[in-house]
């Protein structure tokens, strides 16, 4: 199930490692993204291109 | 779009899937560092003091005055136990018994602004106003820090801020409203 979460759970979830996945345009994603984040736009996001992130560690969207 | 991204996420079999539905607008409303290809619009944020002393609406003036004179400053801003400003302390309210508590003397609700405006245009009202002083705050009225007008002004003409900080006054480490 997904969870919504805000700004403070964000840094919470950075601390324990999470990874962070920008999925907006490639356009918008280089105009400033959250640090670290990886942009992996909504309509390129299939099992192949998250093929290489871990299915067992917490992954946040925005 | 991020709650499609996140279904299809769960759909790949990920176990841990989180949504930050607030986005990048909030990330950057609250001053946070961010990568990428930055606009060249100056940010409040590129010019916000973060060391600005604060109180609590139930403290006694008198600690206050201390404290915020000690740090080199002539007012404070006031905020409850989330760290969302309720008010602001300006000089004048010094002139009052230091035995009151902050909330019967400080000016409640001061303007704020976000993080993430543009800078120049701010500025420009601020100079129409005449107003010295900004409070920046997070969308959810999180203290982040003040924005001195002249700091602004010296950033938007390549000049670092803490040269103001400087030449303000006269006197290092010290700053005065204009």
């Amino acid at each position: 199930m997904v969870t919504n979460i805000d700004r403070y759970a964000l840094l919470s979830l950075l601390d324990q490692g999470a990874v962070v996945l920008d999925v907006l345009p490639e356009s918008e994603y280089g105009s400033g993204h959250i640090p670290g984040a990886l942009n992996i736009p909504l309509r390129g996001l299939d099992a192949e291109a998250v093929a290489g992130l871990h299915r067992d560690k917490p992954v946040v969207v925005y | 779009m991020s709650p499609r991204a996140a279904c299809r996420l769960e759909a790949f079999g990920f176990e841990q899937v989180y949504d930050y539905t607030p986005g990048i607008a909030d990330w950057k409303a609250a001053g946070l560092p961010i990568e990428g290809e930055t606009s060249e619009t100056q940010l409040v944020s590129d010019a916000t003091r973060p060391d600005v002393p604060t109180a609590s609406p139930d403290e006694l003036l008198g600690a206050v005055l201390d404290r915020t004179t000690d740090a080199g400053w002539d007012e404070a801003l006031v905020i409850d136990c989330d760290g969302v400003v309720v008010g602001r302390l300006r000089s004048a309210a010094w002139e009052q018994n230091r035995g009151l508590r902050v909330e019967e003397v400080m000016e409640p609700g001061p303007t704020t602004v976000r993080a993430n405006a543009a800078l120049g245009p701010l500025v420009e009202r601020m100079e129409k106003r005449g107003t010295a002083l900004v409070t920046v705050t997070t969308p959810q009225g999180v203290l982040i820090g003040v924005l001195l007008r002249t700091d602004a002004q010296q950033l938007l003409t390549g000049e670092s801020p803490e040269q103001i900080w400087i030449d303000c006054d006269g006197c290092p480490g010290r700053w005065k409203a204009r």
